[in-house]
């Protein structure tokens, strides 16, 4: 009997974790295919994603952010970019190991993405109407007319106005902030568990973004999406997200839940960076700027990836690559000096 | 500092026909900067800030008489130059410099950097000779933290941000009295960003100039400017210097733009980071 309910509950606590974690990445590794050899891009990232939750990825160009995102969608199939190990395990199934054709399906139905600039991912020469109908019939066994009608409300979900005017209208019609929310729609079409944003926002004046933005944490509490949200901007990061990973040169290199990041920054990366935005609300006469520049994917380092630039470095840094270590519940930081500075 | 500003622009106006795409439909006048006057005194940054299609652009580019005019004056040390032929205005280049938003695009890729550096000394006489031009171009280089051994070399060699300075470099070796920097940080990542923002800071304040800073961003706004203007639909709607616009803003769009920014939680650690 006491046997029984342990088990019982073991199975619903093994239930509960199964549940928890919609997306699990674990050590992933990504590289780019150069001439004769293969450079790598992104290093052991493992992120995890529960249900409900939005993580925020930041990084400055060329950090790994947007691959680590394709990965996830599977978008590098066919490109010089390869997916050299690890897992990315969404809904309990490894998708690396799926088939093609398998995966299809998941895409734009159990997940979604939207992109950085509205103008070049909708399809100029068709009425936007058409479009979000066409994942619609992709994914689901409906009629045209019921198809129109699901546009019509996520049209209207997205605060277009005049829905029935604009489902006929074509991308070149509308304005760049309608056009990320029709983009918003398409994602949206299947109620898909997670969604993927990269820079959803970067191309938007900062009025229209806080629409957008706004926009996007309305439709998760009422469809209860996973969002991951890359931004190079840690102000949008900061206000929209439940945790945050911090990635420079491919890797993580700071992983906490955003008011714990906020609260105490542990990576000097991530102190430069905040350290490096103007604010709006004091003054500033220098910035703090981080010295030098990003290293380029060809250029071979050895140790930490932000040794030569960073202001605490001591012959330790050069030489080994300090794993990603828990400091608190919840904050992961890549530093040999992580608890010390 | 001076009882006249450097600039002075009075009721400018910079409206376009725009081309009727079907022989029947009207041409309609788009008032890209409709009815606005400010002014820069010396040694000020004057910021001019809003959103895209406000007009903020075609102000720089009109002042630098790329665009042309419809109504209005600018006064340049009291000399009105919109009414200038290209030729009339072409001495006063030298004075009234502009920085350009994308790095990838305002450098020529077939020049090395030693012919872009060298190009306005020559155009504007300078310098006499080469020897004279190449001493130029290694001090400005050493202003801007680029290396002298870099001169060979070509644009499509260097990074964003080291193309950004090689653009300040071209700007600052004419010793401008006024620069205009359109977005001159925009295309920047944030670390390189906050590097090249302090560059343009320290020439600015070691040679005086007059700068007229066109940008969306208000964080980088506030960061350099003394004064700011607002635009909207091609008027500006609020002029004040910088404290009042972000700490007490009176026009309503202002305040719903200062609203609008993501703001960063501030953190006292991040201002130990270089310690």
């Amino acid at each position: 009997m006491q046997c029984g309910t342990a088990l019982i509950l073991g199975l619903k606590t093994i239930l509960q974790v199964c549940s928890v974690a919609l997306l699990e990445l674990d050590n992933l590794n990504i590289a780019v295919a150069s001439k004769d050899k293969l450079l790598p891009v992104v290093h052991d990232c493992s992120l995890s994603l529960a249900e409900h939750e939005t993580l925020g990825i930041v990084g400055e160009s060329g950090c790994g952010k947007s691959l680590t995102a394709l990965a996830i969608m599977g978008l590098l199939e066919g490109s010089q970019v390869k997916i050299t190990s690890g897992s990315i395990v969404f809904d309990g199934q490894n998708l690396l190991e799926m088939k093609p054709s398998r995966r299809r399906l998941i895409m734009g139905d159990r997940m979604a993405m939207i992109f950085q600039e509205p103008m070049t991912s909708l399809n100029p020469v068709y009425r936007i109407g058409d479009q979000i109908i066409e994942v619609i019939r992709q994914h689901r066994r409906i009629s045209n007319q019921g198809a129109k009608q699901r546009a019509l409300e996520l049209l209207e979900l997205v605060k277009i106005p005049q829905p029935e005017d604009r489902i006929n209208s074509f991308p070149h019609q509308l304005s760049g902030g309608q056009r990320q929310r029709v983009m918003i729609a398409i994602a949206m079409a299947c109620d898909p568990a997670l969604l993927i944003a990269d820079e959803p926002t970067t191309a938007l004046d900062v009025t229209v973004q806080k629409e957008v933005l706004d926009l996007m944490l309305d439709l998760q509490q009422r469809t209860g999406t996973s969002i991951i949200l890359i931004s190079h901007d840690l102000g949008v990061i900061a206000e929209t997200c439940n945790e945050v990973a911090v990635m420079y040169r491919g890797r993580i290199i700071e992983k906490a839940r955003t008011r714990q990041l906020f609260s105490h920054m542990a990576h000097p990366y991530t102190r430069g960076l905040l350290a490096s935005i103007p604010s709006v609300v004091t003054d500033t006469d220098w910035l703090e700027a981080i010295p030098g520049r990003v290293p380029t994917i060809d250029e071979q380092l050895s140790g930490c990836a932000f040794h030569p630039r960073c202001a605490h470095t001591k012959t330790s840094c050069s030489q080994t690559e300090p794993p990603l270590i828990e400091v608190q519940e919840h904050h992961a930081v890549r530093c040999h000096f992580a608890g010390e500075i | 500092m001076a009882d006249q500003p450097l600039l002075e622009v009075k009721n400018l106006s910079t409206h376009f026909k725009t081309k009727s795409s079907a022989s029947f439909t009207a041409r309609t006048v788009v008032k890209a900067v409709d009815d606005i006057s400010f002014h820069i005194n010396p040694g000020e940054v004057l910021s001019l800030v809003g959103e895209s299609g406000c007009g903020k652009t075609t102000v720089g580019r009109t002042l630098t008489k790329l665009t042309q005019h419809s109504i209005g004056k600018a006064l340049f040390r009291g000399q009105d130059i919109l009414p200038m032929s290209q030729a009339q205005f072409r001495p006063l280049r030298r004075e009234i410099q502009m920085i350009f938003q994308d790095p990838f695009a305002s450098l020529n890729p077939r020049l090395t950097i030693q012919q872009t550096l060298a190009e306005p000394l020559f155009i504007h006489k300078l310098v006499s000779s080469r020897d004279a031009a190449i001493q130029h171009i290694k001090e400005i280089l050493e202003k801007v933290g680029l290396d002298a051994s870099i001169m060979k070399r070509h644009p499509h060699e260097f990074s964003g941000g080291q193309r950004q300075r090689i653009g300040i470099a071209r700007v600052m070796i004419v010793q401008p009295q006024l620069v205009i920097a359109d977005e001159a940080v925009s295309a920047l990542d944030v670390s390189i960003q906050a590097q090249v923002l302090n560059l343009i800071k320290q020439l600015q304040r070691d040679n005086g100039i007059s700068m007229l800073f066109i940008s969306h961003d208000l964080g980088v706004v506030r960061h350099i400017s003394d004064r700011v203007a607002v635009m909207y639909q091609g008027k500006i709607v609020e002029t004040a210097n910088k404290h009042d616009i972000f700490d007490n803003p009176q026009h309503s769009y202002t305040k719903k733009l200062l609203a609008a920014i993501p703001k960063v939680p501030t953190y006292q650690g991040a201002l130990s980071h270089a310690t």
